[in-house]
């Protein structure tokens, strides 16, 4: 259950990884997530702080990992992983160690357990690493990642998770391809695995056709535009089978079989 | 403090449509009830039929603010009635019920339902909402509002509050109207229509094509509006738009309002609510301010 309302959250450390950045804060009064679940993330200073000044709205970021349960009390640590796509972002990644977040969570649905016998299959990309590396530290350093990215720079968020394997648009890394033709051999292996996703509105999609054609239990974390992330603006609807659910009360992780497409308007822009 | 009758334990209750109590209380749990953030609740608005709401996308950030076309999503009167009611009646605050009618006789039917309620404590009717192709309709003109509440105010004992469009050409003669009618306070400033362009294909950013502005970025206007209906009606008036302060709310309230709501901000921070009446409280401690309307009832 996340505190009512907007806390301060200091910035412990800030470190690069190719295109990404991770910011490491220390949350005292927070409870530890689960994976999957997301925060809201501002700025203290410099975000909507004067009239006319973007970014205004927080953003909604997955957390990538807690080291609470590692016996730090009280409350816990978190890790976001930030690329600098617009000013959001940007502000964001401009943290230093010492300056204040605001931030409201954990909030939202994460993942489920795949179930005695059967075994997880992480797969994402880009910031979609998020979730699926703390998932991996509840599930095992053993857990299959395998991890798509545009180039070898962003390729080095590989190194966020363990021993995950990766293809690259560019063929500069691994595999030279789309992460999905990993998965299709994987899921050629072993077609009694499930399914966890995070990536790009394309990728995710192409997960979602593949493992719904494979009759593959797949759960996708997805990403949509919200102004609040608590249910209030309704905003951030995704289109399902059973009509529009809200995002950040209903998901951010929805089972691939309850939707026709993964791709979100607005979603990755 | 007090608004038509109904006793309120400071000036500052929510925006309709701003905060979803039920879904707040999952994500927050009973602090939210310890804790509320407004002095009463403003429920989203019902309309008779449920309602999915706009295609997304539904929200665009702008510079101080930001543009919405939710479309008004629902579950029409008998879910809100069978699902909703009994957990907003719940909140340790009174409960303030939006309606909305695509014709003066569904608004009837949906103020007479609402009549029978006790959980109910007043009505507001939205005859604002831009994001929908009718919504204009009942709150353009004085003489279309006029009409509703003729039909409407002998339906109910309850207070009925006019939620008040900016999108009209003279808002204050509306509000004139509404007051004349039988009207027992307006609420201003709802959304202002805008819209946004995809900066990569150049076509309408929305869902909806067009949408609300909300945030500071409206807060200038929303000043004006309610100082200019201020001058033109004795009945109460909830003011509302780009509060994110104290300083803001204290704002509409010189300017005329004998409450203020809290919209966008609440996006920001699900307490913002609390902190603005926390902070408009030392600042009339500390400016010995008389509010127009402060003791007036209905």
């Amino acid at each position: 259950m996340a505190p009512f309302g907007r806390r301060a959250a200091r910035v412990l450390e800030r470190t690069e990884h190719g295109a990404y950045v991770v910011l490491r804060c220390a949350d005292p009064d927070g409870p530890v997530p689960s994976a999957g679940q997301f925060y809201m993330l501002s700025a203290a200073e410099r975000w909507g702080g004067g009239d006319g000044e973007r970014p205004f709205l927080p953003r909604a970021f997955s957390v990538m990992r807690t080291s609470a349960g590692a016996g730090r009390t009280p409350g816990a640590e978190l890790e976001f992983v930030l690329e600098d796509v617009g000013p959001g972002t940007r502000r964001l990644c401009e943290l230093e160690a010492g300056e204040e977040l605001l931030l409201t969570g954990p909030l939202g649905i994460g993942f489920t357990a795949p179930g005695a016998g059967r075994r997880a299959l992480l797969v994402g990309g880009g910031v979609g690493i998020a979730p699926l590396a703390i998932w991996q530290d509840e599930l095992g350093a053993r857990t299959r990642v395998l991890l798509g990215f545009r180039d070898a720079e962003h390729a080095e968020g590989a190194a966020l998770l363990s021993g995950a394997v990766v293809a690259t648009d560019d063929g500069s890394v691994g595999h030279h391809g789309l992460v999905t033709e990993l998965l299709e051999a994987e899921l050629d292996a072993d077609a009694g695995a499930v399914v966890y996703a995070c990536g790009p509105p394309a990728m995710l999609e192409a997960v979602r056709a593949l493992c719904t054609e494979r009759s593959v239990d797949a759960q996708l974390a997805l990403e949509s535009g919200m102004a609040c992330g608590f249910g209030a603006c309704f905003g951030c609807v995704v289109p399902t089978r059973a009509g529009f659910v809200r995002l950040c009360v209903d998901g951010p992780v929805l089972d691939a079989a309850a939707l026709e497409t993964a791709i979100v308007a607005g979603a990755g822009h | 403090m007090e608004l038509c009758g109904i006793a309120l334990a400071h000036p500052v209750i929510n925006a309709s449509g701003t905060f979803d109590a039920i879904a707040a209380r999952k994500a927050f749990g009973d602090a939210l009830l310890e804790r509320f953030p407004f002095a009463a609740f403003v429920s989203k608005t019902v309309t008779l039929a449920p309602r999915e709401g706009n295609p997304p996308p539904r929200l665009w950030e702008l510079a101080g603010g930001m543009i919405n076309s939710i479309g008004l999503p629902n579950k029409g009167l008998a879910g809100y009635l069978r699902l909703d009611l009994p957990q907003l009646a719940e909140l340790p605050v009174p409960l303030i019920v939006n309606v909305m009618g695509f014709t003066r006789e569904e608004v009837g039917r949906l103020v007479d339902a609402f009549t029978e309620r006790e959980e109910v404590a007043a009505l507001e009717l939205n005859v604002s909402c831009p994001n929908v192709e009718t919504g204009l309709m009942m709150g353009a003109v004085p003489e279309e509002v006029c009409a509703l509440l003729d039909h409407v105010r002998p339906l109910t004992g309850k207070p009925l509050i006019v939620k008040l469009t900016p999108n009209a050409t003279d808002v204050a003669a509306v509000a004139r109207a509404a007051e004349e009618s039988g009207a027992d306070a307006v609420s201003l400033i709802n959304t202002i229509r805008g819209m946004a362009l995809d900066p990569r294909s150049g076509e309408p950013w929305l869902g909806g094509i067009t949408g609300g502005v909300s945030g500071p970025a409206v807060r200038a206007a929303a000043l004006a509006q309610v100082y200019a209906v201020a001058n033109a009606v004795k009945i109460p008036i909830v003011g509302m738009g780009g509060v994110q302060r104290g300083q803001d709310a204290l704002d509409l309230l010189r300017a005329g309002a004998t409450l203020v709501a809290v919209g966008t901000e609440s996006f920001r921070d699900a307490a913002a609510g609390a902190r603005v009446a926390g902070e408009l409280a030392g600042l009339a401690a500390n400016c010995d301010v008389s509010y127009r309307h402060q003791v007036q009832s209905c």
